[in-house]
């Protein structure tokens, strides 16, 4: 149970009274809501009274009426809009002139309620302006917490991206104080490292791009019919050198020749990713295999390999950006940590599904289900 | 005590960093012995008493290093621990071993950023080892 504080402020005693007792017994309910909005009324004669009500309490609702015996209504909504409170302000006033009626409205009046009202005219009204305070407030909430999403997002990326610096700077001053000794070879393990930090920096910074792209990207102009086969093939012919150096053999087999529409490029990172991480996380001799298959009305991707495999716990983080499972096994793997975040954000922007199953030593199992025509792509 | 005759505990995931530090602490003089990941920090403290210990804060879990140190003086109360970490920077998740009421929960001797110079970094170690 909610309360909201209201200040009635009206010359008349009667409206004051009935404001009072209108609303004490009035509650607000709607199904979105998580509880009832109860009201807690109290009254001012004058606009120089409720001022100091208004400092004292800070109403969340404030009933206005216009003709005031000192300063006027509008005048306390000047008051109100300056200090920017935040205050839902409704006019009651039964001389609604245009004049009052613009200038109340650019100071934030948001409702007109005329005198004389009924309980129900008075109830709806408060129902109304509850209910955008409500929506005020979440919207407000949800905006923080998106804010602090993105907050937590750039710590952890600066994070990602300063280690390797710090390990070239590292490797860096080793030389040039030469630590190791005065011969070239005597640096062989550092520049092999710094060479592969600098390549991890390279492919996070790609990564990156991929992420900020389908974040950022509308896409309705570059949706075409797009050959599941096609993508496939083309990712495969990227990712062979690797799987060869791996020695990790990539198999496709094309049940079903399905077409979806969507945009390429999209489409092209899912497969990508996944096939590099199938030939990644192998073992030497490994398989690495590729099935695209369809129902009537989706297409279905399966991407299973021979690798070291995932434990339970670890699936539930696996899409998380920047979480990189680190054991034993992973440990000599480079990667962002963001290949598969980036995966699911391109599956949910066509709602579809992505699911993993997996046995430690054993391999995993990446599926995953798109509509052949997605209704919109957001 | 010489410097030859203290070991010193190296737990961090990066192993970049894991190299270079080794390499400057032997390098001053000390032996060393790295590991990559917190369990493998406890399989090592179960069964040996380092001179002293040195922790990268995040590890398999974002809290490794706490636990480690936690997990040390438990069993070796005298055992100074340095926790080493780039992470305050980025999440300006500021804290130090410095009050008190931090002093309480940390159970480390001394908290260092990463990328502290050679020489720093021995000069901390001998503080703390009175050498």
């Amino acid at each position: 149970m909610a309360v909201l504080k209201v200040l009635v402020i009206d010359d008349e005693p009667g409206i004051r009274s009935g404001v009072s007792r209108i609303l004490n017994n009035f509650h607000v309910t709607y199904p979105f809501m998580d509880e009832d909005y109860t009201f807690e009324v109290s009254e001012a004669a004058t606009g120089e009274d409720g001022i100091v009500i208004l400092e004292r309490d800070m109403p969340d609702i404030l009933l206005l009426d216009n003709k005031l015996p000192g300063i006027q209504g509008v005048d306390v909504l000047e008051y109100i809009r300056k200090r920017n409170y935040d205050i839902v302000v409704a006019m009651i006033t039964s001389y609604a002139s245009l004049d009052v009626a613009i200038r109340a409205t650019r100071d934030g009046a948001i409702d007109f309620i005329p005198k004389p009202f009924t309980p129900q005219e008075l109830k709806s009204s408060i129902e109304n302006i509850t209910k955008q305070q409500y929506l005020k407030r979440i919207t407000h909430k949800l905006k923080q917490e998106g804010k602090k999403i993105r907050y937590q997002f750039l710590s952890v990326l600066s994070h990602e991206l300063k280690a390797p610096l710090n390990a070239l700077e590292g490797y860096l001053r080793m030389m040039q104080e030469k630590q190791a000794g005065d011969r070239i070879e005597d640096y062989a393990t550092p520049i092999e490292r710094s060479l592969q930090r600098i390549q991890g920096m390279r492919n996070l910074i790609m990564d990156l791009l991929d992420f900020t792209k389908i974040r950022l990207e509308r896409k309705e102009e570059k949706i075409q019919e797009v050959n599941m086969a096609e993508v496939a093939s083309g990712a495969i012919v990227t990712v062979q050198p690797y799987a060869i150096q791996m020695d990790v053999t990539i198999n496709l087999d094309v049940r079903s020749d399905v077409v979806i529409m969507a945009d390429p490029d999209d489409m092209e990172i899912v497969f990508n990713n996944l096939i590099s991480n199938a030939v990644k996380y192998n073992k030497v001799g490994g398989k690495a295999e590729i099935t695209i298959d369809s129902s009537d009305s989706e297409a279905i991707l399966i991407f299973s390999d021979t690798g070291i495999g995932i434990t339970k716990g670890d699936t539930e983080n696996l899409f998380t950006e920047f979480v990189r499972i680190k054991n034993e096994k992973t440990r000599n793997i480079s990667g962002s940590g963001l290949g598969l975040s980036i995966v699911k954000k391109v599956i949910e922007l066509y709602h579809g599904t992505i699911n993993v199953e997996s046995t430690p030593d054993i391999g995993t199992v990446f599926t995953i289900r798109l509509p052949k025509k997605p209704l919109t792509i957001t | 005590m010489k410097k030859s005759d203290i070991t010193i505990l190296i737990a961090d995931d990066d192993p970049d960093y894991l190299f270079q530090t080794v390499f400057n602490l032997e390098k001053a003089g000390y032996k060393t012995m790295a590991v990559e990941s917190q369990a493998e920090a406890e399989s090592v403290i179960a069964k040996f008493k380092p001179h002293l210990a040195i922790f990268d804060l995040m590890m398999e879990s974002d809290d490794s290093g706490f636990i480690l140190c936690y997990k040390i003086k438990r069993k070796y109360p005298d055992v100074p621990v340095i926790l080493a970490t780039a992470v305050s920077h980025e999440t300006g998740m500021s804290f130090s071993v410095d009050s008190d009421q931090e002093k309480a929960w940390i159970r480390a001797d001394r908290y260092l950023e990463k990328g502290i110079r050679p020489e720093q970094l021995d000069q901390e170690v001998m503080k703390l080892l009175k050498l």
